[in-house]
């Protein structure tokens, strides 16, 4: 890449795909509301919601909270920007995790019980996506026989029809990532009077902003794994993510929210068995 | 520098979370309260969604008569709110105790305990009057910056 592509990827990676993301966001909560015979909130809520948030005093409950909180969003900040500079799969999947752990670690800091078993709830998920995301990292390796990135990209043919199996595994991690159900059983956009809202309970007012914008970016790494899926055309691109995201919000309106035991299961056997028929068929093939 | 406290004051008013506590009573204002947040009214068009943590909340709304068994727990969640906030006091035992005001367990209206912003009158007040009062606590905060 030359100087001029890493600047672009760069003002790309840090300001053009969250903002990208907010407003999808916005457009979700819309359709969501017109799924439940609502109208719902202007397109720029999430936008308003942040500034109101880092608008807020800070109040902590242990200054650890806030050290995660950074340490999170940093976590999410580079693995995206790794992706966008064309870096290798594996980093960007662990520095990732190191994000999404941060999260847990910050509620479980605070003796609270509702922050307490929210992070728990945390871990599992994260117990349930990460497996899935690595056999997906496979998939793409034995398909294109590199973990770089550049390396889809010199495909002619996109990987869907090569990972067609794969695709949906990742579909199923997106929709944990996303916290949307059957598996928002941590944190889902809905419900923040409940328990499943726990691993967020400590974190408020700026720290609150702060681990939202982490998340914004982190569905900016997911939706950019979907993407490698059809690297040949943009237009292709473009109808694939708008599918999918179309359906997983139309999946979060007409399921309800499922336990953990139920996620790990349906997670780790739909998950693994799909990967694996998938993988085999590569591998052979 | 202007324009980003311009955003900040109009994200203020466009995104109230609110916490709702209940004292006890008769309820009624509780379902009222709770009626804003449904469908028919769907509040969340003006960005206003139910939070039920004080953490997250910028809008307190308390109905029903204070009583000192929970004097405590509400004083509590007040201080737990972060800064701005604003406090509504919902029905006639919100604001002084209504019916119940004799009775020699009840401390009176909201504002013995709390500082409030708002009264919305009524018993129990029309959801509509709710709304009425969320949008004054928003005049408030953007007076207040």
């Amino acid at each position: 890449m030359t100087s001029v592509q890493v600047f672009l990827a760069l003002i790309a990676a840090l300001f053009l795909a969250p903002m990208a993301v907010g407003v999808l966001t916005g457009v979700d909560r819309r359709i969501t509301a017109r799924l439940q015979s609502r109208l719902g909130p202007p397109i720029l809520q999430p936008f308003y919601d942040i500034g109101k948030l880092l608008g807020k005093e800070p109040m902590l409950a242990n200054h650890w909270l806030a050290f995660c909180s950074f340490l999170y969003l940093a976590g999410a900040v580079t693995s995206v920007v790794l992706f966008f500079l064309q870096a290798d799969l594996l980093l960007i999947f662990f520095v990732q995790a190191v994000g999404s752990v941060f999260l847990v670690i910050g509620a479980l800091t605070v003796p609270s019980p509702y922050s307490q078993i929210g992070a728990h709830r945390e871990l599992l998920q994260i117990i349930a996506y990460e497996p899935l995301l690595i056999l997906v990292i496979v998939g793409i390796f034995l398909a294109t026989g590199s973990f770089k990135i550049e390396a889809v990209y010199a495909m002619e043919q996109p990987l869907l029809f090569k990972l067609p199996l794969l695709f949906l595994v990742l579909g199923i991690a997106l929709t944990i990532k996303l916290r949307k159900s059957p598996f928002d059983i941590s944190a889902s956009h809905h419900a923040h009077q409940e328990i499943v809202r726990g691993v967020y309970t400590e974190y408020s007012g700026p720290y609150l902003a702060i681990v939202e914008i982490a998340h914004w970016f982190e569905i900016v790494l997911i939706l950019c794994l979907l993407s490698l899926f059809w690297s040949t055309g943009v237009v292709g691109l473009v109808l694939l993510l708008g599918i999918t995201y179309f359906v997983e919000i139309l999946v979060d309106n007409t399921t309800s929210r499922m336990t953990w035991r139920w996620m790990l299961g349906t997670a780790w056997i739909t998950g693994i068995t799909f990967s694996l028929i998938n993988l085999l068929w590569l591998y052979y093939g | 520098m202007n324009i980003l406290s311009n955003f900040l004051q109009t994200s203020r008013i466009k995104s109230p979370w609110v916490l709702h506590f209940d004292c006890g009573s008769c309820n009624g204002c509780d379902i009222e309260t709770l009626a804003v947040l449904t469908p028919v009214y769907d509040v969340e068009r003006f960005g206003i969604i139910n939070m039920g943590n004080p953490k997250h909340a910028d809008v307190f709304l308390v109905t029903g008569t204070v009583n000192h068994r929970n004097k405590k727990v509400l004083k509590n969640l007040y201080d737990q709110m972060p800064q701005p906030r604003a406090v509504i006091a919902i029905g006639a035992c919100g604001l002084s105790g209504g019916v119940f005001r004799d009775a020699p367990n009840v401390v009176g209206g909201v504002d013995k305990v709390i500082p409030v912003d708002v009264y919305v009158p009524g018993c129990p007040p029309k959801p509509e009057a709710i709304i009425d009062g969320v949008v004054k606590a928003l005049e408030l905060f953007a007076a207040k910056s």
